[in-house]
């Protein structure tokens, strides 16, 4: 079964164990801090900060001010645009729900550093060592080590309230829309369920998803259900037809005209050009 | 200077270019040593800059002019446009070794480049891009090895070069085609991100068709300079006939466009005053309906300084096209900013200066140029003449 983690938005207090939690399993070296004007700390996801919390003060009008606090990491989509637009096959969706960089995690270094990984995520996830000569791509990697030995991941555990519960994605899915049917408040709609073909991350909420940072239109429409890979591979299926199919046009063209055409001498016609 | 039977003149501004191509490598070999952060300012939000959005996907494109004459002399035998052929086949395979260099600088992990040989991503745009841009690059060296041997003899290896030629003419014209158009297609997973007057499912067609239109203007203009540089008569009957191709390739680019925004209902778009939709309102307008207007005169197209004009304008109207797609269209997803540092910039300086110079001494020392009299002589002329009235 494919794991999942659901998150509720309704249950997080923006402590930042998960933060904290993460760093040290995985051994992640601190980013500086800085000053900034948002109480995000670190202020985005790197190579060194696989996950975060957001703070969101959100004003309604006849409502009282109300904190949100949206933890980020990969979204570990069920087809991720990653792994279908590695062209070494460095990301791989393994059986168990994770997303994983081969690198690190298999000991599989073919990752040649392009970065279309990064252009290809919807949500902005891979991050690159900048800084490093011979830099890997790194992310969330859903604790695939725990996850093997049936353990949750270290940011589910670390957490106090419930916000984070790992399971079955399926089971996740139904419990969410469980909670949005029985209990009052939550908006109609899990976040990661269909966006993008759906992830095993699904956030559910008492807030709209698009004041807590969520893309949930683009440019004026839903964002797309159908998943990035399907949509590359609705053009680059055709590739082998195109191939043998302009190369028979294009000999059966040159056959054709060469009938007329008349014979020159290549060698006869180009001398090099004189620059004295 | 002379190393043998070859020789390269040099004038101050060649020497100028010499030296940006030192500085170039210079570094190229501080990005080995120190990582792709400390040369360039991209970032997690820019993962792709200068080398990848121009260097690359202009480099390529411009290189168009390679396949685009090769289909309109070897496989559609119009004879007349022999002349320049040669010199679109170099100047498209030095792009296409600019462009690999590029990359090589670009990627992070480059002693993996070979990877993808051997472990198939099958699934990925880049795969088809990789493979095809290799093997491209190989064939584009051995046609003109083809060449080369004409001057330096090495008749065994000559004549197996020129027994494969057909073949590799055929997929000289096949490989691009598919690659130009994967180039495109590599933003199709940046759905939602990409604004939506460039994203597109039609995105291969749109790239593909413009680097094929864009041939015989790169062409115009290089045969242009060379012309000017070498002191010989400019090709204009040539360059003139060609406008026929470009003008009809445009038209159709713009209808097909028009349809498309059309058909996914994001033609208002276009006009709603952002800054996406004014860069748009200048593609198609300055680099696209002015070109076509310009190569249907005649009194403009037959003209040098006409044609060479609009030609300029579908040049840089591809590489504006490009830009737009990098980075234009991208800016209000990715969030964060991102402008070349000093070293993006030198580095392609220093790409484009040794283009420059190997141009030069490659059409120096090898038969690349038409001999003149061919060209606008009288007695040997290959059918300039219909394109001249035209």
């Amino acid at each position: 079964m494919s794991k999942g983690v659901l998150v509720d938005i309704t249950r997080c207090i923006g402590c930042r164990s998960c933060q904290v939690a993460c760093k040290s399993w995985n051994d992640l070296p601190a980013d500086k801090s800085e000053f900034s004007n948002s109480w995000d700390n670190p202020e985005k996801l790197s190579a060194n900060t696989w996950t975060k919390v957001n703070y969101y003060l959100i004003e309604e009008e006849g409502q009282k001010l109300k904190w949100r606090f949206v933890k980020r990491q990969c979204m570990h989509c069920l087809e991720p645009a990653c792994e279908s637009a590695c062209f070494t096959h460095s990301f791989v969706k393994t059986k168990e729900g994770a997303v994983i960089y081969k690198p690190t995690e298999l000991n599989k270094d073919y990752c040649v550093g392009c970065r279309y990984c990064m252009i290809a995520c919807p949500f902005g996830v891979p991050s690159f060592q900048w800084d490093k000569a011979f830099p890997y791509v790194l992310k969330c990697r859903f604790c695939y080590d725990r996850m093997k030995e049936d353990m949750e991941p270290a940011c589910v555990s670390a957490c106090l309230t419930g916000a984070l519960k790992y399971g079955d994605r399926d089971e996740l899915l139904a419990e969410a829309w469980e909670r949005i049917n029985t209990i009052p408040g939550y908006v109609k709609h899990v976040y990661g369920e269909k966006e993008y073909g759906g992830t095993s991350w699904l956030y559910i909420s008492d807030v709209p998803f698009d004041k807590i940072g969520f893309r949930t239109e683009a440019f004026g429409k839903p964002v797309t259900t159908r998943s990035i890979p399907s949509l590359t591979w609705d053009v680059l299926k055709w590739t082998p037809a195109l191939f043998f199919g302009w190369g028979a046009v294009l000999t059966i063209m040159r056959a054709y005209t060469k009938r007329r055409a008349e014979h020159i001498e290549e060698s006869e016609l180009f001398e090099p050009v004189d620059n004295k | 200077m002379q190393f043998g039977r070859f020789s390269f003149r040099l004038t101050g501004f060649r020497k100028l270019l010499i030296l940006l191509v030192g500085i170039a490598a210079a570094v190229a070999l501080w990005r080995f040593i120190s990582g792709l952060g400390a040369v360039t300012n991209l970032s997690d939000e820019w993962p792709w800059g200068l080398w990848i959005g121009f260097d690359l996907l202009c480099g390529i494109a411009l290189a168009g002019g390679g396949f685009s004459t090769a289909l309109i002399v070897h496989v559609l035998h119009k004879d007349k446009y022999l002349p320049i052929v040669r010199a679109a086949l170099l100047t498209s395979m030095l792009g296409y070794i600019i462009a690999l260099v590029s990359l090589f600088l670009d990627i992070g992990r480059w002693f993996n480049f070979w990877r993808p040989f051997f472990y198939w991503g099958y699934h990925s745009v880049l795969f088809e891009v990789f493979w095809c841009i290799a093997i491209y690059t190989t064939v584009q060296v051995l046609e003109f090895g083809d060449i080369v041997f004409e001057k330096i003899n090495f008749p065994s290896l000559k004549r197996i070069l020129h027994g494969a030629l057909p073949f590799l003419l055929i997929l000289g014209i096949v490989l691009p085609s598919l690659h130009q158009s994967s180039l495109g297609s590599l933003y199709i997973v940046a759905v939602d991100r990409l604004y939506p007057l460039w994203w597109s499912m039609l995105i291969p067609f749109f790239f593909v068709w413009s680097a094929f239109f864009l041939g015989p203007a790169m062409v115009t203009i290089e045969g242009t300079l060379a012309a000017r540089t070498y002191g010989r008569e400019p090709e204009l009957p040539i360059f003139s006939s060609l406008t026929k191709v470009t003008l009809w390739m445009l038209v159709i680019y713009l209808i097909v466009k028009i349809i498309d925004l059309v058909y996914r209902g994001v033609f208002s778009m276009a006009f709603n005053g952002s800054f996406e939709s004014n860069m748009f309102l200048i593609e198609m307008i300055l680099f696209i309906i002015l070109p076509i207007i310009m190569y249907a005169m005649p009194s403009v197209r037959n003209k040098l300084g006409g044609v060479l004009t609009a030609s300029i304008l579908v040049v840089v109207g591809v590489v504006f096209n490009r830009v737009n797609v990098v980075f234009t269209g991208m800016a209000g997803a990715m969030g964060g900013s991102y402008f070349p540092s000093i070293w993006e910039w030198l580095m392609t300086m220093g790409m484009w200066s040794f283009l420059v110079l190997a141009y030069c001494f490659f059409v120096e020392n090898f038969p690349i140029m038409a001999k003149e009299e061919y060209v606008h002589g009288s007695g040997h002329s290959i059918g300039t003449g219909t394109g001249f009235q035209a």
